[in-house]
């Protein structure tokens, strides 16, 4: 027997918001911003949604914690329930949203951020809270413009931004997926933490990868689309 | 390709019978053929008028989908392989232990959890299943009249394909349906919140939450999904829930050597789970390919399970079913089948 049928744990609930910035920074890609009203962990997530009928889904926040905004990266899924009226959004209209919360956070300690599509997002919320220092960002793309905010990442990241793209060529880029990157490296570090984020294929691939190139699990955190 | 009447509800297929004319009660008649007789074609759902049944066959089909393979273990447990719409494949097992059957149903092709343990996980995730495609692993398969239990515990995280898997459980549960107990019926989660307490106001089935360690840096190593349900929350949940009598909350635990099988474990899962009338199933590791981890050995596995009984946790064993055609826990793949 339920103890009430709207019981929610406090963190679930929605909370209006409203829109300050929705941009497509890619095509299909969109970078949607709201006034930020309470702190989180970079690597933390919200939960949003256009109404409070609709399912909400889980986006990681790819704002800085010294950003006055709290941002998200999301793809429009075609034929999807939240995406396509999301994308449509425009700044002044309002939208719902979770408080952040969630485990996948860093430390300032050396590590390797690796990410697929908008899995860059919660590595950007970290590069953006100043923690990129000893970091090694390994993203990886379909095509060339896949790589959100690459000028400024590779600006201050140099030689520790690498960018595979498995669809397109470019010079810098290594041609192929990361997994395929991975696996040609012959030098992975076996001590320092590895952080991952993307679908659960990718996710899964390349922690076997590592494993298998002797880094131990323990040091293998993960966080998948779902 | 013409729409299922297979996996429909009674108000889906009464709603279906009037915007196509017929009688409002020919929605009942066609759930009764549906799930509770040995047919499979619309032709054969005599008490409709034959211009009912030309009607239906024209718009729909009737939407069993045969199995393309079973594989038997020594042991009895067969592992049938099932084709999906979409032209995909997905595992179903079926456990016979003395006078019960019980069939291990998947509820999505692959899965997005990425546990580390667990195979099924490493083919990712290429499809939601439908409720017609779930009800249809226990309706078409030879031992579908014998079925005294079932568990959603194959491919996939139900509470990831949250609708279809209640409307499965509908099917499953009504009286127009299979009108099996809720009781007989076991769905197990790695701990989707949101889902896990809609099922639990929607559904009178059991619920199984996987466990694995009570630690939550050890659980995030294990399970991606820590990240975004943390253990304290789903435990926080389950207290907030007054279970009852008849209903049972039970909680997976896999025992790995050395990572989850020691003294200090047992003390925080009876931390953990006090005040929670449940039961833990210790469940032996079943190594796979690539795996960093190890089963822990009979000595200490019985060891645990006396420790967490000695501190009031109800505590056992389950055996391990199936192995030799890997249709034992964690084992369930169609990775090989692919494009």
């Amino acid at each position: 027997m339920p103890k009430t049928e709207e019981y929610k744990a406090p963190h679930l609930e929605l909370h209006e918001v409203i829109i300050t910035q929705n941009q497509e920074i890619s095509p299909e890609v969109h970078l949607i911003s709201w006034k930020r009203t309470s702190d989180f962990h970079p690597g933390q997530v919200v939960k949003i949604s256009v109404d409070t009928q609709t399912a909400p889904r889980i986006y990681s926040i790819s704002s800085g914690n010294d950003d006055s905004e709290i941002s998200v990266l999301f793809n429009v899924k075609e034929g999807g329930h939240l995406t396509p009226k999301l994308a449509g959004m425009i700044p002044g209209m309002k939208i719902w949203a979770t408080k952040p919360y969630g485990s996948f956070t860093d430390t300032k300690k050396p590590a390797w951020w690796i990410a697929t599509g908008t899995g860059i997002a919660p590595f950007y919320s970290m590069f953006r809270s100043g923690m990129a220092a000893n970091k090694t960002l390994i993203h990886g793309v379909r095509k060339l413009n896949q790589f959100y905010f690459e000028d400024e990442l590779e600006w201050a990241m140099g030689d520790r931004y690498i960018r595979c793209c498995s669809q397109e060529e470019s010079c810098n880029v290594f041609p192929g997926r990361v997994t395929k990157y991975l696996s040609e490296r012959n030098d992975l570090p076996t001590t320092i933490n590895y952080y991952l984020c993307g679908k659960a294929l990718m996710v899964v691939e390349v922690r076997d990868l590592l494993i298998a190139k002797g880094v131990p699990y323990q040091n293998i955190l993960a966080e998948i689309y779902f | 390709m013409k729409d299922s009447l297979f996996g429909k509800t009674l108000n889906e297929l009464t709603a279906l019978a009037i915007e196509l004319g017929l009688p409002k009660f020919t929605g009942k008649q066609m759930a009764e053929w549906l799930y509770q007789k040995d047919i499979s074609k619309i032709e054969e759902m005599t008490n409709l008028s034959k211009k009912a049944r030309e009607l239906l066959g024209s718009n729909y089909e009737f939407g069993l989908i045969d199995s393309t393979k079973v594989q038997e273990s020594v042991d009895g447990t067969k592992k049938y392989l099932f084709p999906t719409v979409h032209g995909k494949f997905i595992e179903t097992a079926m456990i016979p232990d003395d006078d019960r059957k019980t069939v291990c149903v998947s509820s999505q092709v692959g899965c997005k959890m990425g546990c580390l343990f667990c195979m099924t996980g490493k083919q990712g995730f290429q499809g939601q299943l439908t409720a017609g495609e779930i009800v249809n692993q226990i309706r078409n398969i030879p031992e579908w009249h014998e079925v005294t239990n079932i568990v959603y515990m194959g491919m996939g995280e139900p509470f990831d394909n949250l609708d279809e898997v209640l409307k499965s459980l509908e099917i499953l549960t009504s009286e127009w349906g299979f009108a099996m107990s809720p009781r007989r019926i076991t769905v197990s989660t790695i701990g989707i919140v949101p889902g896990m307490m809609t099922f639990l106001n929607q559904s009178e089935a059991h619920l199984a939450v996987s466990l694995h360690t009570p630690f939550d840096d050890e659980r995030q190593r294990l399970m991606p999904v820590q990240v975004a349900y943390p253990l304290a929350e789903v435990i926080h949940e389950i207290k907030s829930w007054d279970f009852g009598r008849q209903r049972r909350i039970s909680f997976e635990y896999i025992v790995f050597k050395g990572l989850n099988d020691s003294p200090r474990h047992v003390q925080e899962l009876s931390k953990l789970l006090n005040g929670i009338r449940c039961r833990i199933n210790l469940i032996r590791f079943h190594p796979i390919p690539g795996t960093p981890l190890e089963g822990t050995d009979e000595n200490t596995l019985q060891k645990f399970k006396d420790e967490l009984n000695d501190k009031g946790i109800l505590t056992t064993i389950r055996a391990s079913r199936g192995l030799d055609i890997y249709a034992a826990c964690g084992l369930l793949s169609t990775k090989e089948l692919l494009g």
